[in-house]
């Protein structure tokens, strides 16, 4: 391992990897990633692989609609496939309440250029024709909404960032940051010291530890979500479903397993990764209740990962206030996997350039000490 | 061909396994990821104490530490959904 690096990145999930590369790519080739484990060890690896742009906070839908430009071209780009599928995601709502904040959503996702829409139920049967429509009280699809294979993405955005000069040290754990003149200078390892000119926390649910451990408190907190693949069966749909109204999400992989999840509101915050049979029971019974035919599959596995959770429920990005070379990337609350790629691009133009573009000015650590809005959309 | 499949499900060769192991996907859950060996019907009752030989006699590492690494997920055979849900009311 390296005993200095320009940039040091702690942790090796789509965030960590998607800026080595893209750092790599744009020159900036001194990078040394750090993980604890081996890549996508934590929520990359456990996540739903659901890549939306249908959100209610403007930064967030701009993040995503940058990021769904950068996958479009991603499989030719790296020259990996990694399994990108473009079929959309079908938001379901339930109550005269969700179709409303639903309308709203629409009105300014198309006036940022988004190809969202209000759906009626029974044009749900045109999208999911084994879905019952009974269930819902309207929806609206996004059709360049999508999904990719998250194990894919990490691994293509590593070889490219390996070829490119990246140094990778897996099962190596960050035991410590030195502060020295406001700012990180060192990365103590359970491998040894690092010197590093720039320090990038990407550690997801981790990032607190690792945040504090240069004295910086952030607001985020882990929290479990559960997630479930079933057999894998003939191709049924390509969209992401997902509801307003439970929480539930699914869709079906390029393998042909469903692979899905649900937010559990009692759930509390904590590092916690067990998988419970309430979730398996409370998942099953939502799926069948939207698609019944699903009834007949076999469940072949389930397992967890951990959101990153903040007070907004958006991401913390960009320079520390005190310390301008310690990089935030983490609090993504469940949508990291969707916004990598554009917020690599940002985090670069900072490091690089030290550009500081509007999203990562307004998605800066220094936000939470004034009033908080938070996203609506907290789905898979 | 006449090469061996390691796992059946998912069909995954003794190459590419060799071949993964010499990229560096030198633990059971990095070959699972890379590979889905593990991943399939059979959650990997059949596949993985082959694999988990493999690694170790490539890697020199003892295979008790080699088994070590793999994590356990429920539930143990594919559970069919309709006995699942079969305790609750139906609407």
């Amino acid at each position: 391992m390296r005993t200095s690096a320009d940039v040091v990145i702690i942790g090796a999930g789509v965030t960590g990897a998607a800026l080595a590369y893209t750092l790599a790519k744009r020159g900036v080739r001194d990078v040394l990633l750090l993980e604890r484990r081996f890549p996508c060890a934590g929520a990359t690896g456990r996540c739903g692989g659901g890549i939306r742009q249908q959100f209610t906070s403007e930064s967030n839908i701009r993040l995503a609609m940058g990021s769904v430009r950068i996958y479009e071209g991603l499989s030719e780009e790296l020259d990996y496939d990694i399994e990108y599928v473009q079929g959309g995601y079908l938001v379901l709502a339930e109550t005269e309440e969700e179709v409303a904040l639903q309308r709203e959503a629409v009105a300014l996702q198309n006036e940022l250029g988004l190809p969202s829409r209000a759906l009626a139920p029974e044009e749900v049967w045109e999208i999911v024709p084994l879905f019952d429509i009974r269930t819902i009280a309207g929806a609206t699809f996004c059709p360049t909404d999508g999904h990719a294979n998250p194990f894919r993405v990490v691994e293509g955005y590593l070889r490219g960032a390996k070829r490119l000069g990246v140094e990778l040290q897996k099962f190596t754990e960050v035991t410590d940051l030195i502060v020295r003149g406001g700012k990180v200078t060192e990365v103590v390892t359970s491998r040894g010291r690092v010197a590093a000119g720039l320090v990038v926390n990407a550690a997801g649910a981790w990032s607190k530890r690792i945040a504090a451990m240069a004295g910086v408190e952030l607001p985020s907190r882990p929290v479990r979500h559960e997630i479930l693949a079933t057999e894998p069966i003939q191709p049924i749909t390509d969209v992401m479903v997902i509801s307003l109204h439970t929480g539930i999400y699914f869709s079906q992989t390029a393998h042909g397993q469903i692979v899905g999840g649900i937010g559990d509101p009692a759930e509390r915050p904590g590092y916690n990764i067990r998988s419970s049979l309430r979730f398996l029971l409370r998942f099953l019974r939502e799926l069948v209740r939207h698609i019944p035919a699903l009834g007949q599959l076999t469940v072949l596995r389930q397992w967890a990962g951990l959101y990153d959770v903040t007070p907004d429920a958006q991401p913390i990005l960009g320079p520390t206030p005190g310390l301008a070379n310690f990089i935030q990337a983490n609090g993504y609350s469940g949508h990291g996997f969707m916004i990598a790629p554009k917020v690599a691009e940002l985090l670069a133009d900072y490091i690089e350039r030290g550009e500081v573009s509007e999203d990562l000015a307004r998605l800066s650590l220094s936000r939470f000490e004034g009033e908080v809005r938070e996203e609506a959309f907290v789905v898979g | 061909m006449n090469e061996p499949i390691v796992c059946r499900c998912e069909e995954v060769t003794l190459s590419q396994i060799i071949q993964a192991i010499e990229e560096g996907y030198d633990t059971l859950e990095e070959l699972k990821r890379h590979l889905r060996v593990g991943m399939g019907p059979c959650q990997g009752r059949t596949c993985l104490p082959l694999v988990a030989r493999i690694l170790a006699e490539k890697t020199g590492r003892p295979l008790s530490e080699v088994m070590e690494e793999i994590s356990v997920r429920p539930p143990l055979a594919p559970a069919p959904i309709a006995l699942l849900l079969g305790g609750e009311d139906e609407d």
